[in-house]
């Protein structure tokens, strides 16, 4: 046997953040009595850490370790950076609004922690075992997280049906990983690629693997048919937890599907692309129609969300790494624009008050002038409005889809995006055109919210203005020349 | 037929039967029995793959805890099975139909054309002193050591997930807590106090006569 022990240098992040949660994890029952908030502080420290940490070696070229389970590239160290960076926002929304219900809790933010690692182990995922363990390690501190408020019956349900549809989609997953390893013979990425490309594999078992890992993916992004858990678990779980349950793991899902499908099973591309093309159509279209009579903004933002997983979907179908650099774009703007317009409730929420109802925000121009306007920034970059950065994400995925010659799609997905404005439009009209049924003053819990709130309208429309960068970026770390 | 293969099919057919047994069975605490069964019989065909060591730890682990707790607490909740069944017999058509579907396809892929011996080739046969346990260890230990703390940290988040779900910190008002820091803090000052009181003297008791008089 011949063993070299392997680098640790590419996962110093990862192994940081590990060590931090554990300290946080034991400090926490020492500290918490006597300052209440050290933990979330202790939180956010340790993300601006790792996240120094993963600037200050950024990967330019590829490295593997641990013998083929762990990879580190650009791709990666991009989405881990707003993987933290949407967590960061989550967890400052997310402790006023635990103040506020009186439920705040250290493990709140140490379950989030592990489930930040869970997307970290993702996203870097170089075989089918760290893939399969990342996702189980995200979805169980999530499971958590959603029925952690014991006396809501709501919250209980809705971390049930999470979880057993959760356990039933990893299954299928996990179904479909032992048939490709059954046909390949092999668990790492690149070697399953290089198998299938030989043509030494079964095909027949190897789209009958494939269908199943597609369902897994499918489910965990909440794409259609899959979908049936997401409006129930976003509406049941406390906001704090929708705010986070709705953004990052969208990004580590993304990630995990780049991984399965473009790296390890690009051969296969013709028994894949027609199922993300039928998952695509069918979020598009649920998202579109389904959404406009929610009166609950929490539901219609997770149909909302459903459809915004169609278009995510459409740069995948372009199965060009242009595509792919477009829907990791997509996902991003996504995950980010989803942490205000979950943010929004979660600032004007007060105890006793959830306020997650369309009716609750009527006549909210009069009652608070500015929020509303952060709140209508928001919504026009959810609909793709330009000049706000939503638009240009919208763009570049028609755009792809249409070079990779799907223009019925790309007409399908504006028809979509046309619809969907209404339900946005709908959200600003009861701001400004409706009469309040309590026309009193509206502050919110802390002034830190509102500033929280604004920050992140306003990178939007910046984003907007001069999206430039923030493009290359993401198209940099496919080795994407735009 | 070799002896090895009427054991295998005689622990396959079990662990079929045991399985369809689970799933069908109205009493919980007799399917998770039947599931027992299954996971002794899924033990005993792993042994005869001379994966010994898999085929303890799963009766070991499973069978001997998971399943053994599993009882214990189907037995103690009071499931109302006319709830449980409501709804089933109105799905139980287009179930039916699913099911056939899926394992037709199934078939159709998994069978003997493309998994059976001709296939695959026949296992490799180990000599008696192969160690099952080492050579699992060392690919543990060695090649998979990522995916192996990953897990020891998906069982912490179990351990974490459990206590913050469980925990129920009743208000002051209605229990009372120990506070440690206090108690260890305290010193024999605090402990006794010595009080100056004024001595109450009892007026002695008259003897009975005296009261008679």
């Amino acid at each position: 046997m011949n063993f070299v022990i392997p680098s640790f240098t590419p996962a110093v992040p990862e192994m940081v953040l590990l060590a931090l949660i554990s300290t946080i994890l034991i400090a926490d029952t020492f500290w918490a009595k006597r300052f209440q908030f050290a933990t979330y502080y202790a939180t956010q420290i340790s993300l601006v850490v790792v996240g120094f940490l993963i600037i200050s070696s950024f990967a330019t070229v590829p490295v593997i370790t641990f013998d083929g389970s762990f990879v580190r590239d650009s791709f990666g160290d991009v989405l881990k950076l707003f993987v933290l960076a949407v967590s960061f926002g989550v967890f400052f929304f997310g402790r006023e609004y635990l103040v506020q219900h009186k439920f705040f809790s250290g493990e709140f933010f140490v379950l989030g922690l592990f489930s930040v690692l869970g997307m970290f182990v993702m996203i870097s995922a170089h075989n089918m075992i760290t893939m399969y363990l990342g996702l189980e390690i995200m979805s169980l501190a999530i499971y958590a997280m959603v029925a952690m408020r014991k006396e809501s019956a709501g919250a209980v349900e809705a971390g049930l049906k999470y979880f057993v549809l959760g356990a039933l989609a990893t299954g299928m997953l996990l179904y479909g990983f032992s048939m490709i390893y059954g046909a390949t013979g092999s668990i790492t990425f690149p070697e399953i690629a290089d198998i299938i490309a030989s043509g030494k594999a079964d095909t027949v078992v190897l789209s009958f693997g494939v269908v199943f890992v597609v369902i897994g993916l499918a489910f965990k992004l909440g794409a259609v048919p899959f979908h049936m858990w997401v409006p129930d678990v976003y509406h049941g779980s406390p906001t704090a937890v929708t705010l986070f349950l709705a953004t990052a793991p969208k990004i580590a899902a993304f990630a995990m599907l780049y991984r399965l499908l473009a790296e390890a099973m690009p051969d296969l591309l013709k028994d894949w692309q027609s199922l993300i093309i039928m998952l695509s159509v069918l979020s598009l279209i649920v998202g579109a129609f389904v959404a406009i009579v929610q009166d609950n903004l929490k539901r219609m933002l997770a149909y909302s969300g459903i459809g915004h997983m169609g278009f995510l979907l459409l740069g995948v179908i372009a199965a060009t790494p242009d595509g792919y650099a477009s829907a990791m774009f997509y996902v991003v703007i996504y995950a980010i624009t989803g942490v205000a317009g979950f943010g929004v409730i979660a600032t004007l929420s007060r105890t006793g008050k959830e306020f997650d109802l369309i009716s609750d925000f009527k006549g909210l121009n009069a009652r608070n002038p500015w929020l509303a306007l952060m709140i209508l920034m928001i919504m026009f970059s959810m609909a793709g409005v330009p000049p706000f950065i939503g638009f240009w994400a919208k763009l570049l995925v028609v755009e792809e889809i249409i070079q990779a010659g799907f223009l019925w799609l790309a007409v399908l997905a504006v028809i979509a995006a046309v619809i969907s404005a209404f339900y946005y439009l709908k959200v600003i009209k009861a701001m400004y055109f409706d009469t309040p049924e309590d026309a009193s003053k509206l502050e919110p819990a802390n002034s830190r919210l509102t500033i929280g709130v604004s920050s992140i309208a306003i990178l939007l429309l910046v984003l907007g203005l001069l999206p430039g960068t923030m493009i290359d970026v993401f198209f940099n770390s496919l080795n994407v020349v735009s | 037929m070799t002896f090895e293969l009427f054991i295998f099919y005689l622990l396959a057919a079990i662990a079929s039967i045991s399985g369809v047994m689970m799933i069908t069975i109205k009493d919980p605490v007799k399917a998770a029995l039947w599931l027992v069964l299954a996971f002794i019989a899924t033990a005993g065909v792993w042994i005869t793959a001379q994966a010994e060591f898999l085929g303890l730890v799963l009766i070991l682990v499973y069978v001997g805890a998971v399943m053994v707790l599993f009882l214990f607490v189907v037995m103690m909740l009071d499931i109302n099975l006319a709830i449980l069944k409501e709804g089933f017999t109105q799905y139980l058509p287009i179930g039916t139909m699913v099911v056939l579907a899926i394992s037709a396809m199934m078939y159709l892929v998994l069978g003997p054309e493309r998994f059976g011996l001709e296939a695959t080739g026949a296992p490799v046969v180990h000599s008696a002193d192969y160690s099952n346990t080492k050579a699992i260890g060392i690919q543990l230990y060695t090649f998979h050591v990522y995916a192996f703390i990953l897990a020891a940290v998906l069982l912490l988040i179990g351990i974490v997930a459990a206590i913050a779900l469980t925990l129920r910190r009743r208000p002051t008002t209605e229990v009372r807590y120990q506070n440690i820091d206090k108690q260890v803090k305290t010193q024999a000052s605090e402990r006794l106090k010595m009080i100056k009181m004024t001595p109450v003297i009892e007026e002695p008791i008259k003897p009975k006569e005296e009261e008679e008089k």
